[in-house]
């Protein structure tokens, strides 16, 4: 990847949260790399350190208790993490903008939709008042909804309609990278398709990169060009949609991707992974995968393997890879 | 929203009959002869007699409140036994002074109360946090009394900073303020922080977040506007509280209101006065409450949608949104 295409690195991150029951290990160490109008999935269970990756990206990971304690995150070249309140409040909203899981609760009731998207425009462009609202009432527009429906209020709206508003506030000022924390969730399946549709035809509209977050692997397949898998608060898999699907190499992705239910083969029951996902405050000592690991070998137990690039493009965490 | 206001004020008029039923079935038992008050102790039994004759407290319980129930509703409220004034003059005079304090209690209750219950909780779990919770603990626990008391002694008999007692200008409005206001500072401190802390966890503040919007106007636009209704409940019901609560305060510092005026007129089992002005305080406190739930309305879209949901325009609009809209306003209340 050309240097200058890279719009997102994050290199070496780790986020803790520092709690009365003891060190809450959210995400340790990890890598990733995001070019323009580049879609990555990042997929595990919940509790994997989707959530808390993607609030460290915004600079939103509530503190007190949480802080980054180690790594870069270099968005186009500068590193966020050095950034003051103010540069990082001047870029969210206008260079990177977030979805946030649940749209029932993701807007404000009080304040009517087409206030709530005129604010973001207010904040990073020197519109007037009018101008704002025009503005708002075109995105709402691209998102599908009659721009009559502006002054209305969060609760007159349904989930999938919600959840487009959603969209339309992220959107708003064309940042150059979404989040999207597990944007379909919450919604009806059928809505789901709709509103995955919309995003993508948008950002392939307005040419945004993605960070789509999402423990559903058929979104991914559907939506990405890469993918990450998280465990434990690690990546312990990454690489391009062919390499990770076709080419699955972390026995935790074969669980992952084994856990699915099959329309080509008959089988009666799902095969689930065996045993839980660790207590992040008290992580196992070697792979943290592996008491669960079906391939585990002795040194998995002692040893924590690193990073290893089994193909161009193609990482993995795992000691039988290295 | 005419029409919800009529409906409440109509709401008022069996609230107020069984008011008046109640107080005047507790004044009928309170032991004690108002004529044998009004003549004193050389009386005779005949002269005691006859006046209570005069005074129609001879009749039965159910004659006399039909008689008082009579004539207010001709819009009299009977006359006092010991001044011989009607006692729409005697409360009238007096109420004013009892609503200004209230308010100015209320006016610095919520300016200092809901302030310190945002840093309290924006900062929550620090040591601003601590102070104030157990501050805001010694408010509400703390007899305002006796709070009122302390003050006396320190600021008025040892400093001799402050009037003691009365009310003939600025000065003598400080110490009842503080006194009374204690217990609704402490209230309203306790219920805005911990409607602040509820609503800043919310999603759609770290939408604002994720907007760039400034930390301030995430917190009073965004968080803040959301928090209101609990502290707007808390802040009714404690200025219904100071009004009629002023009872105990108003002997402590001899201001010559509402409260003073009841307990002088208990004293002397002046019936009409007593049920006179507990029937006022009980309008003025209907009054209060429908105030602050057609301010819930002004602050929330949803309890508003649900007040004019006879609206035929907003029911089209919605369509089978309204059912939703319903239950969520029904929460937010």
């Amino acid at each position: 990847m050309e240097t200058k295409n890279k719009l997102l690195e994050v290199k070496d991150l780790s986020i803790h949260y520092f709690t009365d029951e003891g060190v809450v290990r959210a995400v340790n160490n990890i890598d990733f790399e995001l070019a323009r109008g580049e879609t990555m999935g990042l997929v595990g269970e919940t509790g994997a350190g989707k959530t808390t990756t993607a609030r460290g990206i915004m600079g939103l990971v509530p503190n007190p208790p949480g802080r980054v304690v180690s790594g870069e995150i270099l968005f186009e070249g500068k590193d966020l993490l050095n950034a003051s309140k103010l540069q990082m409040r001047l870029h969210r909203g206008k260079d990177f903008s977030m979805i946030f899981q649940d749209p029932m609760t993701s807007l404000n009731p009080i304040l009517t939709v087409g206030d709530q998207i005129a604010e973001v425009i207010r904040l990073h462009e020197k519109l007037s008042h009018k101008d704002a609202n025009r503005k708002a009432a075109e995105i709402l527009e691209m998102v599908g909804i009659p721009a009559e429906r502006m002054s209305e209020y969060p609760h007159q709206f349904s989930g999938g309609m919600k959840q487009r508003v959603v969209i339309a506030i992220a959107l708003a000022c064309s940042p150059k990278l979404i989040i999207a924390d597990e944007p379909t969730t919450a919604l009806d399946v059928t809505i789901q398709a709709q509103v995955l549709e919309l995003m993508r035809d948008l950002q392939e509209k307005l040419g945004t990169a993605m960070l789509l977050i999402t423990h559903d692997l058929g979104v991914v397949a559907d939506t990405c060009n890469k993918v990450a898998i998280m465990y434990a608060g690690q990546i312990v898999e990454m690489g391009s949609l062919e390499n990770v699907y076709d080419n699955t190499k972390h026995p935790y992705t074969k669980g992952l991707f084994g856990s699915l239910p099959s329309l080509s083969i008959k089988s009666k029951r799902l095969v689930p992974i065996d045993g839980l996902m660790p207590d992040p405050v008290d992580l196992p000592s070697g792979c943290p995968f592996h008491p669960r690991c079906p391939d585990c070998m002795e040194s998995c137990k002692s040893r924590m393997p690193v990073k290893t690039e089994v193909s161009p493009g193609h990482y993995v965490r795992c000691l039988r890879c290295e | 929203m005419l029409r919800y206001i009529a409906k409440r004020i109509f709401l008022m008029i069996p609230v107020l009959l069984g008011i008046s039923f109640v107080i005047f079935l507790l004044m009928y038992f309170t032991p004690g002869d108002p004529a044998q008050m009004i003549l004193g102790d050389l009386a005779t039994k005949e002269e005691v007699e006859a006046l209570r004759e005069e005074m129609g407290l001879n009749d039965s319980f159910f004659e006399r409140y039909f008689r008082y129930m009579g004539d207010l509703l001709k819009g009299d409220l009977g006359t006092s036994y010991t001044t011989k004034l009607p006692v729409w003059d005697e409360i009238s005079a007096r109420l004013p002074v009892t609503a200004k304090v209230a308010f100015f209690v209320i006016v610095f209750a919520v300016l200092i109360g809901v302030p310190i219950g945002i840093l309290s909780a924006v900062r929550q779990y620090t040591i601003i946090d601590s102070i104030t919770r157990v501050m805001a603990l010694l408010g509400i626990t703390m007899p305002s009394f006796w709070f009122a008391l302390l003050l006396v002694l320190l600021f008025s008999v040892k400093l001799g900073w402050l009037p003691a007692s009365g009310l003939y200008g600025p000065a003598y409005y400080v110490l009842p303020i503080i006194s009374i206001s204690a217990a609704s500072v402490a209230i309203i401190t306790r219920t805005a922080r911990s409607s602040m802390l509820e609503v800043i966890r919310q999603d759609y503040i770290d939408t604002a977040r994720a907007k760039g919007q400034k930390e301030r106007v995430v917190l009073f636009k965004h968080a803040l506007l959301n928090a209101l209704i609990p502290i707007l409940t808390v802040v009714g019901i404690q200025f219904a509280g100071s009004l009629g609560g002023a009872v105990v305060n108003e002997q402590v510092f001899a201001i010559p209101g509402i409260g003073k005026l009841m307990v002088d007129a208990i004293k002397a089992r002046n019936y009409p006065l007593v049920t006179g002005s507990v029937l006022v305080l009980s309008l003025l406190q209907s009054l209060v409450n429908l105030f602050i739930d057609l301010l819930y309305a002004f602050v929330d879209p949803r309890i508003r949608s649900q007040y004019s949901r006879s609206k035929k325009k907003t029911k089209a609009l919605n369509g089978a949104v309204t059912a939703g809209a319903g239950t969520a306003a029904g929460k937010g209340e």
